[in-house]
């Protein structure tokens, strides 16, 4: 069975003024359907760089990125911007919630972009919402809502379309260990009982032992992998 | 997302409601002032290419010969004249004065069938010596009715015993469908027949006349016969299609067109300023949640709408709340005005035009950062780069 993301010599570099950095070098990697990667390394080492990649957040200066067996690194803007929409669901850091919009509507907002009804996006949202824990929190604003409960909303707004893939960049780094633990525990849900691949940057260990596996990124290259996880 | 453009809209809620007054403001002002434009310019536009004004020559305060109507209509191309003189009026005190002019009642009427009267009351007032016609609003206003005496004070005119109170019996009511010659049916029609016998002096002249001819592209060639056929007499005639009239009228006040549009450029110039400024502003701050909308999979072009919608929503907001304000506020400046004002109302080319300058002001002020947040890299604005 061929990989969910086939990744081969992929280099990025920035040009910063007159100088042209260099943060991916030459990268080969697969993530199979229904994997749970911990991408880790130290700062500046191109984790985050490989996630926008694989996320369809960038394009790569050389090499392929096929995801489903799609070409992603030959999209356009608006194509890329449509694709993401289909297959990625994206959680942050610090949650990027709207703050205007209560849970519910946050939890919508991907399925604005769907041609689905008012009703059915509401009914949606709401699943994704009792999934993550916080049926009863629908009407809250982010702000009305604790750091972890913010990142639950997240996670159903990831998601609420039903995404292949699940891109996370260092979803428990503004949580406590409790609520570290509770999100990890969801995730492990989302990739065991769902399915759904999810690839993740982070610094914390303990975050990573929930993972199938960890890769460690050391300068822009892949420096080993390993599985293993609870 | 009408509902995600209205919530990013009122996210800063008190910013936004002042930006959103001082839009309210300028269109309020922009409502009232064309209307008063509007008003100023009622006589010109209302008026008839086909109708010429002849008035003394060097004054139109100045009487002509009641005799010119005659030689009036025998030049080539004219084909009815009519005559009218300045009563000047005051009813029961000196605030409720209103234009009060002396006609004969059958040509006046024919010369101007954008009013509209009854037969009934057309025949009533062509018949009786001492009747009257009332505009309808100006009627309403006092509460006359049909079939009373109507007692007014001239401001020039004496009767033969020397007093300035006449009076009359107010037969019927004129009315104009056109809101723009409404306005010019603010006045009280007497019989001049009555008029010229029962005055003191003047008699036999009359204040200017109104002619009307067969083809308005000949205006100017019959204007000049008609004045040429009085030249070197002692009532020598300025004769002049009616909307030149009406302009050089309304100008003797001044250019109102000209001032409202100056001060109308200042108003918006600095609304421009301000909620551009104000806009900008506010999508500075949201940089990161616009950079996670296209995270999400919102388009270039989606995320410029939401932020170009946001610009539409406020100057569209804003500019309904004005003009509905100018709306409500007119019909009582109307009954301030005692009738000595044309009536002001928000024309549909007012509401036009106000369609015009949100669209133009919304997409001056909306483009800048919706460009900008189009432009916007993902992977920098989510690195707060």
């Amino acid at each position: 069975m061929s990989a969910l993301i086939e990744i081969r010599g992929v280099t990025k570099t920035y040009r910063r003024g007159t100088e042209r950095i260099e943060v991916l070098h030459g990268l080969d990697l697969d993530i199979d359907r229904a994997d749970f990667v911990a991408l880790m390394g130290p700062s500046g080492s191109g984790k985050t760089t490989l996630l926008n990649l694989i996320g369809g957040l960038d394009t790569p200066t050389a090499g392929t990125i096929s995801v489903d067996g799609r070409r992603i690194d030959q999209l356009g803007g608006g194509e890329l911007a449509r694709w993401r929409a289909a297959n990625v669901g994206f959680v942050f850091q610090f949650y990027n919630l709207l703050p205007v919009l209560s849970a519910q509507r946050n939890v919508e907002l991907p399925l604005l972009l769907t041609s689905l009804g008012s009703a059915e996006r509401r009914r949606r949202a709401t699943i994704a919402l009792t999934l993550v824990g916080l049926g009863d929190r629908a009407r809250h604003k982010p702000k009305e809502l604790s750091g972890g409960q913010e990142q639950r909303v997240a996670i159903a707004r990831a998601i609420v379309s039903d995404p292949t893939l699940l891109v996370c960049d260092e979803p428990t780094g503004d949580l406590d260990r409790a609520t570290a633990h509770e999100i990890m525990l969801l995730l492990q849900m989302l990739n065991r009982d769902h399915g759904k691949t999810i690839v993740m940057v982070t610094h914390d260990p303990k975050a990573a032992e929930y993972a199938q596996r960890s890769l460690h990124l050391d300068k822009g290259t892949l420096a080993a992998g390993s599985g293993g996880g609870r | 997302m009408i509902r995600l453009v209205w919530a990013q809209l009122f996210r800063k809620k008190t910013r936004t409601v002042l930006t959103l007054l001082s839009v309210v403001v300028a269109f309020l002002l922009f409502g009232l002032l064309q209307a008063v434009q509007v008003a100023f310019e009622s006589g010109a536009d209302a008026a008839d290419a086909r109708r010429l004004l002849t008035t003394a020559r060097y004054s139109i305060i100045e009487p002509l010969p009641i005799g010119h109507a005659r030689a009036i209509e025998r030049v080539p191309g004219v084909v009815a004249v009519a005559s009218a003189d300045w009563f000047g009026a005051k009813y029961q005190n000196e605030s409720n004065a209103f234009p009060v002019f002396a006609v004969d009642p059958a040509r006046y009427l024919d010369m101007y069938p954008e009013f509209t009267v009854t037969p009934a009351h057309r025949e009533a007032f062509v018949k009786t010596r001492t009747g009257a016609l009332a505009g309808q609003r100006l009627a309403d206003r006092y509460g006359w009715k049909v079939g009373q005496k109507l007692p007014l004070a001239s401001e020039i005119h004496t009767k033969t015993d020397g007093s300035l109170n006449w009076e009359f019996d107010l037969v019927g009511v004129l009315d104009a469908e056109d809101p723009a010659v409404r306005g010019n049916a603010d006045m009280v029609l007497i019989n001049v027949a009555y008029f010229d016998e029962a005055r003191q002096f003047g008699r036999g002249r009359t204040g200017w006349y109104i002619v009307r001819i067969a083809d308005s592209r000949e205006a100017r060639a019959i204007s000049a016969a008609i004045d040429h056929v009085f030249a070197n007499s002692p009532d020598e005639t300025k004769t002049q299609p009616e909307k030149e009239f009406a302009i050089g009228f309304a100008k003797q006040i001044g250019d109102i067109g000209a001032m409202v549009t100056r001060i109308l450029i200042a108003v918006f110039f600095t609304i421009l300023i301000l909620t551009g400024n104000t806009m900008a502003q506010a999508i500075r701050e949201r940089i990161p949640e616009l950079a996670v909308l296209k995270t999400l999979g919102f388009s270039d072009r989606t995320v410029t709408a939401l932020v170009l919608g946001e610009a539409f929503m406020l100057l569209g907001l804003g500019a309904l709340l004005g003009m509905g304000a100018a709306v409500s506020v007119l019909p009582a400046l109307n009954g301030k005005t005692g009738g000595r004002f044309p009536p002001l109302f928000v024309s549909a080319e007012t509401w036009l035009l106000a369609g015009v300058v949100t669209v133009a002001l919304a997409l001056a002020i909306g483009l800048p950062p919706a460009i900008r947040v189009a432009r916007l890299r993902i992977v920098d604005a989510l690195a707060g780069r």
